[in-house]
């Protein structure tokens, strides 16, 4: 049975990390049908493997599922964090707060929605644009007036962004009032109340987490990313504490009665389907990726390899590690939406900074600068903590489990010891790889060949 | 110097001053670079020649005094802006970008100049490839310019020392630069290597119509390939002219080998 256990999770990981290769390795064909086709087998193995059940024996267990629900989130805030960590080179602890504040900002609006109360969505949706839009509008004004200090600028921002909520919530208000009737009785119920309705609620209130875990950062990190990146960890560890104490006395010091504080956030629709969850996955794939694989990316790196030469060849420093944080943030937000709507309760235990070096794990483990690595890691990471180690220890004693937090620190340990890289260096899979340049100089070398002799 | 008068200088900087809490590194330093000079700044160690250059390109701020590309103030910009102006820098001690290739060494330089934004790389517009592909080609053909094609997909950290040099020349004119300041470029080389390096420069000089300011120690070098030369010993300047002037002159003789060797020497 022991053995059994371990050799079907074994091959469970080895199938999931084949599973990456293969959407990586699909995604970076050249025509479209073949990568849509990749995107339709990618997602549907899974689902097929989630439906095959033969007698008792089911071959992802619910438990399984769960993992990798888990795994598929932690994948989401791993590759954010890496894009802070790994490709700018900013040691951030916060990512685990602007991943909590993802799941209690979506898990609200979907909250409220499903108890007959648009107001959560449209305060959240409203404020957010209209935040956004502050921001740019004073961006474009402090641009224009150059020396501006760091503090002032925030300053300004500050007050842009709390006219613009104040707005939202008094213009929401209002417009949440107009939509009750909609929902209908529970006897009769209205269409906004309808499942098809619910689930589009749904995928909003997880873009807006993640856009607001995004602005969040933005405020944040402007003043905090001009401190050396030492301080700037300190300071990170600092939101993360923040986030979660607010969190504990959501009910009490914040207005959110329906948060529950401490006792933690009960009734939230469990709506993560493993579609909602793939979909976003790959979204957060193609987006860390297509910032990476490009100028804007290249700039971000250079900020890590050496600051005082990265503003000499006329980067904007401060800009790209600003850009780096806020994308980041608005993937861990995304990934805290989905987290919300798979697990149904939100407890601020959860969102302890402690925890909050998981990630931060991932990302060292897998690769610093990799986003295979991130990806590969954060399943296999799942599947070996909770999964394996978990089931594996449990069946030697009741006590037994907590011995994996010693195995996993040993783990690492050796790990680092084998391979102070990470997992796989800086080594990426097919949709991930930069473009191989080399044999594009061949092939110009060929073409310019070639016309030299006709 | 009656013709500087007519036509603007490029780079006109004027009295700087720079305390480091109550030390002086610079004291009223002055320099106007007429356009396509090559220009040797020199001084015993410990002189401020590298502070002038962190003060003209940003990196450090003045605590007096201005400095004038062309038309614009450029005193109490952000490093970029001045990059962005036409002022490009190489360092004392190389400052690749050494865990990415040389390639992205160039077009990180390019960046500023990309022709396109973060929306059309997330999106992968038209726009994206188009200036991607035209990126990449460019810079690539300006690494053949350097004959340094063949390594484009090394990592910088890889290369030896002298390549590591042409990359960081290379890099800075990929900023396209009107301007261009070298902090010691012969540092650590050999005869061979540093006579490949005067050609070099002349060679980038004429090509791409630079002016430059340059930073050395070693004699040979500033004054076989320099026009004009400033000399400077303890955050001032002592001399000025034209490199025969300068072999000439005592105060120099005396800054670099001390006083009473040179009064020993001359007597």
């Amino acid at each position: 049975m022991e053995l059994g256990y371990l050799f079907t999770t074994i091959l469970k990981m080895a199938a999931l990390l084949a599973w990456i290769y293969g959407l990586l390795w699909g995604l970076n064909r050249k025509p479209l049908w073949q990568k849509a086709l990749t995107i339709i087998l990618a997602f549907g193995t899974v689902q097929t493997a989630f439906l095959l059940q033969f007698g008792d024996f089911a071959v992802f267990s619910a438990f399984d599922q769960g993992l990798l629900y888990q795994a598929v989130t932690m994948a989401m805030v791993a590759l954010g964090l890496n894009l802070i960590y790994g490709f700018n080179g900013q040691f951030s602890l916060a990512q685990w707060g602007f991943y909590g504040i993802g799941a209690y900002c979506a898990a609200d609006i979907t909250y409220r929605w499903s108890n007959n109360d648009p107001s959560g969505l449209i305060v959240a949706g409203l404020g957010v644009i209209l935040a956004g839009l502050a921001l740019v509008g004073v961006g474009r004004l402090l641009r224009m007036k150059r020396g501006v200090p760091v503090l002032s600028a925030f300053t300004f921002y500050l007050l842009a962004v709390i006219v613009a909520v104040a707005v939202a919530l008094f213009a929401g208000r209002a417009l949440a009032g107009a939509l009750v009737p909609l929902f209908g009785t529970t006897a009769a119920p209205g269409i906004l109340a309808s499942g098809a309705v619910r689930q589009i609620v749904f995928f909003i209130a997880v873009l807006i987490a993640g856009a607001f875990a995004a602005e969040i950062s933005f405020l944040f990190g402007l003043p905090v990313l001009t401190l050396g990146s030492d301080y700037f960890g300190i300071a990170t560890l600092g939101f993360a504490i923040v986030v979660q104490t607010l969190m504990v006395n959501s009910d009490t010091i914040l207005p959110f009665t329906e948060m529950k504080g401490g006792r933690g956030m009960i009734g939230i629709p469990k709506m993560t389907s493993w579609i909602a969850a793939f979909l976003f996955l790959f979204l957060v794939i193609v987006l860390v990726r297509n910032f990476v694989r490009s100028s804007t990316g290249r700039a971000t790196m250079s900020v890590r390899e050496d600051e005082t030469a990265a503003k000499a060849m006329g980067i904007d420093v401060a800009g790209s590690k600003l850009l780096a944080f806020v994308v980041g943030s608005f993937v861990a937000g995304i990934g805290g939406g989905v987290y919300a709507h798979y697990i149904g309760f939100l407890s601020p235990n959860t969102f302890s900074f402690l925890a909050g070096f998981n990630p931060l794990i991932i990302v060292v483990f897998g690769g610093l600068g990799s986003m295979t690595g991130t990806l590969a890691a954060s399943f296999v990471w799942i599947f070996f903590l909770e999964g394996f180690l978990r089931v594996l220890l449990g069946q030697m004693g009741t006590e037994a489990p907590t011995w994996r937090f010693v195995l996993y620190p040993i783990t690492l340990l050796l790990l680092m010891l084998i391979r102070p890289q990470g997992l796989l260096g800086s080594r990426e899979w097919g949709f991930l790889k930069p473009e191989n340049v080399i044999r594009r100089l061949k092939g110009n070398g060929e073409a310019a060949a070639r016309k030299e002799q006709a | 110097m009656a013709d500087m008068n007519t036509t603007r200088p490029l780079l006109d900087v004027h009295e700087i001053t720079k305390f480091f809490g109550g030390l002086c590194a610079v004291k009223n330093f002055t320099l106007q670079l007429p356009q396509g000079v090559l220009w040797g700044l020199i001084g015993p160690n410990g002189a401020g020649k590298t502070t002038v250059f962190n003060l003209i390109t940003g990196l450090i701020q003045l605590s007096s005094g201005d400095v004038l590309l062309g038309e614009d103030r450029i005193d109490g910009l952000e490093p970029f802006e001045i990059t962005r102006l036409g002022i490009a820098r190489t360092f004392q001690n190389i400052r690749l970008f050494s865990n990415l290739s040389v390639l992205d060494n160039v077009r990180i330089a390019y960046h500023p100049h990309a022709g396109y934004g973060l929306s059309d790389s997330l999106l992968r517009t038209p726009r994206y490839t188009k200036h991607e592909k035209e990126l990449t080609d460019q810079a690539l053909d300006f690494l053949s310019i350097f004959k340094l094609e063949g390594i484009a997909a090394e990592l910088a950290k890889n290369l030896p020392y002298g390549e590591q040099r042409r990359v960081e020349i290379a890099r800075a004119l990929a900023c396209k630069p009107r301007l261009l300041l070298l902090d010691e470029p012969a540092a650590g080389m050999n005869p061979r290597e540093i006579v490949e390096l005067m050609d070099l420069i002349h060679f980038i000089r004429d090509r791409f119509k630079l002016t430059i300011l340059l930073i050395e120690h070693q004699m040979r070098v500033v004054m076989s390939i320099c026009e004009r030369i400033t000399v400077m010993d303890f955050g001032e300047v002592i001399a000025r002219g034209t490199p025969k002037e300068i072999q000439g002159n005592q105060t120099v003789v005396e800054a670099y080998l001390g006083k009473g060797v040179a009064s020993s020497a001359a007597g």
